[in-house]
């Protein structure tokens, strides 16, 4: 399986300021099935403890965290079941 | 002569703050009723420059000396130890760059804990760079205290020209483990740098430190007074231009200064009472806001920490929503959210400790909170939230 593949749903971010980015990320997980991977895009700092701090509190796991050349921090969450 | 009443000067002063109630004494609370007394008569008293010889300015030596010895006093230290800043962060500055200077044959590298306030952080950076050293920030636990075995270890490799280390954290009131930390510092030959400007005049701060650094306005003192003790022991070299005052050139204000001692006292003295009073207070919101506001994170050691500090963070909302509206409904409160400061970044202590940043609301309760107050902050917090997450747009996320 490639990466993109991997990555499952994509939530882009970029640009958004905290809480924006954890608040799209939170309406795609809700829509998501137990197991299904979400991948978001973020430039905001806050993003890269606050996606860690709400998958924690919603039972969700991280299972990637990456920061591109271009400074994007992208953040893979498998979501819990519910 | 001016005749006042002939001249009449009038002021209108609107005070819309007497409902206010003030839940952000942290750094700076309002001052004490002994301390504003303590000022004007020092004004009188004490304006003359203590540096000149005549009877005048003799008297506000006098004060300005008794001022340090009364703070000598409360920390266990001698009057000579103790240095009066015109600022708490001027304080931690000079107590890092003037040890890292003094210290500078046995090496470049400063030991941190990685929720230090930004003074330590950045004057440890400051001093690193330009003798080719590292600042080594060790991390915390999620409730915010320091890896005790990781500090003892990074403070024990060569090289280390000091070591900072707070007494407790003035944004999630957790204490840190001072004491093992100053057993190793002193084991290694390495000096502490403690800042107690969120625990003096609140707890006791022992005696593990080397340096003891706080700012008078966090325990009801005036504005523009730090102070810093060191150890006679501990080597340092004044880091900055010569100057009478050798380590806060200028001097500070003797009327400021006596204020400060006087605050000093009277918050000891009233310690234990009010440890309890707003010990309980504190347990009173952590428990509502836990149990009665959806999805928030109550953050911060829940017992081995400052009487009067706590800090929560709200799922889906910004900080700067959060203190404006309960600001329009009387309270005080801060942030360590993002979106409520200049820089784009949230709460290093935070993101140190990997909790939610945004939408934080951070206490610090002053002196004479009543329960009354704490109450009705309970009751509106659950309201303002469930609010503000209607109007984003976030309900049920």
């Amino acid at each position: 399986m490639t990466e993109a593949a991997e990555a499952g749903e994509v939530v882009d971010a970029r640009g958004l300021v905290c809480p924006a980015p954890i608040v799209r990320l939170a309406r795609v997980a809700r829509a998501a099935a137990a197991g299904t991977l979400v991948t978001v895009l973020a430039t905001d700092p806050a993003a890269e403890v606050d996606v860690p701090a709400w998958a924690r509190m919603r039972g969700h796991t991280v299972v990637r965290t990456k920061r591109t050349d271009d400074g994007v921090l992208a953040v893979t969450v498998r979501i819990g079941g519910r | 002569m001016i005749d006042a009443a002939s001249n009449p000067v009038t002021v209108h002063v609107v005070d819309d703050t007497t409902s206010r109630v003030v839940l952000d004494a942290g750094g700076q609370a309002p001052l004490l009723q002994v301390a504003r007394e303590a000022f004007v008569a020092a004004i009188d008293e004490g304006w003359a420059d203590p540096r000149r010889l005549h009877a005048e300015g003799r008297r506000a030596r006098l004060l300005l000396d008794g001022a340090r010895e009364a703070i000598a006093a409360v920390v266990g230290a001698r009057t000579d130890e103790v240095a009066l800043a015109p600022s708490h962060t001027e304080a931690l500055h000079a107590a890092v760059r003037d040890v890292a200077l003094g210290r500078r044959r046995v090496g470049p590298h400063v030991v941190v804990g990685a929720v230090e306030r930004a003074a330590v952080l950045n004057a440890a950076d400051f001093v690193a760079a330009r003798s080719g050293g590292r600042r080594v920030t060790v991390p915390v636990d999620r409730s915010g205290r320091v890896d005790e075995n990781a500090f003892i270890g990074a403070l024990a490799q060569p090289g280390v020209a000091l070591a900072a280390l707070q007494h407790a954290n003035g944004e999630v009131g957790t204490l840190q483990p001072v004491a093992p930390v100053h057993a190793a510092a002193r084991a290694a030959g390495v000096p502490l740098l403690v800042d107690a400007g969120s625990s003096l005049g609140h707890v006791d701060v022992g005696p593990h430190w080397d340096l003891l650094a706080a700012g008078a306005a966090d325990f009801g003192g005036p504005g523009g007074i730090g102070v810093l003790v060191t150890r006679s022991g501990v080597r340092r070299t004044p880091d900055r231009p010569e100057d009478e005052d050798r380590w806060f050139p200028g001097g500070v204000s003797v009327p400021a200064a006596l204020a400060a001692a006087v605050a000093l006292q009277a918050a000891v003295a009233d310690r234990d009472r009010a440890d309890a009073a707003r010990r309980q207070l504190v347990d009173v919101i952590r428990h509502r806001v836990a149990t009665q506001v959806p999805d928030v994170e109550v953050v911060g050691e829940p017992t081995d920490r400052l009487p009067h500090v706590v800090t929560f963070s709200c799922l889906y909302l910004d900080g700067e929503s959060l203190v404006r509206e309960l600001d329009a409904r009387g309270f005080a409160v801060g942030s360590g959210s993002a979106c409520t400061s200049s820089a784009l970044e949230p709460s290093h202590v935070l993101a140190a400790m990997g909790v939610l940043t945004h939408g934080n609301v951070r206490i610090a309760l002053p002196r004479g909170t009543t329960r009354r107050d704490v109450e009705r902050f309970c009751d509106v917090v659950p309201e303002v939230v469930g609010q503000l997450r209607d109007r984003a747009g976030v309900v049920g996320l």
